[in-house]
């Protein structure tokens, strides 16, 4: 159990060294919409955490 | 005499290219007619029962919405060879890749509980018991998946997407009027106002139209049959035929419901199966074996799709035309996702209309990602070549993009705020 968590969490950390870069040209427009994206989830984490504390009381 | 052997060489021609498509069918008709799942047919019934045939036009609008978004993922899976989540981890780096593989993993999972839901209650009314349902899917699942051939696996996907045309028998059977469908179906008209529930209604059947799983399906479904870039105008013909397909079943579910249970409030596919049931035997077993076939399909795919996901970034062996020896981490993530889904349903009192309803909330979260990825993506000159968007593609691209992003936010918020859009 102990090895395989090991081989795993090894894996994980070569997929990130792996795909460190991006590969696509940070131009101004994929900057935008990756702030954009961003911005967005927060949006998004802040409504449901919004939601849950509304459930809780 | 000339015009006989023109003629015959046209129809030679034409029967050639009829063979060529059929071999490259499957894809797009397979993930488009997926698209009908149990979520789906609940979404159809309830426009219908609530509207009539009055939204039928906006179902209409439907079929290029899905067949734009649907045929980026031919070309990118064509050209680059890689599935989209491997797409996005390389093209925007391990962040943007572990959020999406994540959050598609969770998607995937949440709805394929949903699946399992719908299929349960389509045979709970013939009498099946959800403990038989669900293992009798497994099993099935399990033969369709393990012959080690993805043309095989995606034949009996085809055969589940023509029975999955249930619903126009069944429409044809309740005689509806033709005159009345015409007439109220496709003159453009928003019936009793435009209020808060029919954008309730608007913003549920473009949620159930482009869904997160089926740009990473049709996308390792490209890679795993081995199309290329020559087989692209096909790909795109294959999409655009399952786009029409599955809106023409969705209409015909609202031509049934609109029919027989105007002004019904309908929860679930299973209970105007059920409803339908009382007025006529016939269309009702229809409706339950189609909502049945739906989550079938619905399962077929999610499944894989998470499947393909893993294996792409994992590094492990990940094509069905793989035996379970040659890649055993794609067959157990594929298994693991299925029966865990599967056992949930059976857990007494489970929170299952939560389950539901969270799934549109959390696929709002991973939809916008993976779409703007997609645009971003089919812009790589770099990569995608002469395959690369031009300004027409973005312009009608990004429009559908924004939309759809704007209408599903929506959506998901109202899942979670229902009183905010009455």
């Amino acid at each position: 159990m102990r090895s395989s968590l090991k081989r795993l969490f090894r894996k994980i950390g070569d997929i990130n060294r792996r795909y460190r870069e991006p590969r696509i040209r940070m131009s101004r427009g994929v900057r935008a919409a990756l702030l954009f994206l961003r911005v967005y989830l927060l949006f998004l984490v802040c409504l449901m955490a919004y939601k849950f504390v509304l459930l809780l009381s | 005499m000339n015009f006989f052997s023109n003629l015959y060489y046209r129809l030679r021609k034409m029967w050639k290219a009829i063979q060529l498509y059929l071999v490259i069918a499957g894809p797009g008709i397979v993930v488009m007619v997926a698209d009908n799942d149990a979520g789906g047919i609940t979404t159809y019934a309830a426009t219908g029962a609530k509207y009539g045939y009055h939204l039928i036009w906006f179902l209409l609008l439907l079929i290029p919405v899905a067949y734009y978004v649907q045929e980026m993922t031919v070309r990118l899976g064509a050209v680059t060879k890689r599935g989209h989540a491997e797409a996005i981890f390389d093209g925007f780096g391990a962040f943007w890749g572990w959020f999406s593989l994540v959050d598609l993993m969770l998607v995937d999972w949440l709805t394929l509980v949903t699946e399992f839901i719908g299929m349960t209650a389509a045979l709970n009314i013939f009498g099946v018991p959800p403990w038989l349902t669900v293992t009798g899917v497994v099993l099935l699942m399990a033969i369709i998946v393990l012959n080690g051939r993805y043309w095989t696996w995606e034949k009996i996907a085809l055969l589940f997407c023509a029975l999955n045309l249930i619903y126009i028998p069944g429409a044809f059977m309740i005689h509806p009027s033709v005159a009345e469908i015409l007439k109220q179906g496709l003159v453009p008209n928003f019936a009793g106002g435009f209020n808060g529930q029919l954008f309730f209604f608007l913003m549920a059947n473009i949620g159930t139209t482009i869904a997160p799983w089926m740009l990473f399906f049709q996308q390792s479904a490209v890679v795993d049959k081995g199309m290329q870039e020559k087989d692209i105008p096909w790909g795109k013909f294959d999409t655009l035929l399952g786009s029409a397909l599955t809106v023409v079943v969705a209409i015909f579910i609202v031509i049934v419901t609109g029919t027989i249970l105007t002004g019904v409030d309908i929860e679930s596919a299973g209970q105007a199966a059920e409803q339908l049931m009382k007025t006529d035997r016939y269309v009702g077993t229809f409706m339950a074996i189609g909502l049945f076939d739906a989550g079938l399909l619905g399962a077929i795919c999610i499944s894989l799709a998470s499947s393909w996901a893993f294996g792409e970034i994992f590094g492990w062996a990940h094509s069905l035309n793989q035996k379970i020896k040659q890649a055993p981490w794609f067959y157990a993530s594929y298994f693991f996702t299925l029966i865990t889904a599967g056992l949930v349903v059976l857990i007494p009192g489970a929170p299952l209309v939560l389950i539901t309803l969270f799934v549109q909330v959390i696929a709002v979260t991973l939809l916008p990602a993976a779409l703007v990825f997609l645009i971003l993506l089919l812009n790589d000159r770099e990569t995608m070549g002469d395959y690369c968007n031009g300004v027409w593609q973005n312009l009608i691209g990004g429009f559908i993009v924004v939309t759809i992003v704007l209408l599903s936010s929506l959506y998901g918020i109202s899942v979670m705020f229902p009183n905010l859009f009455q």
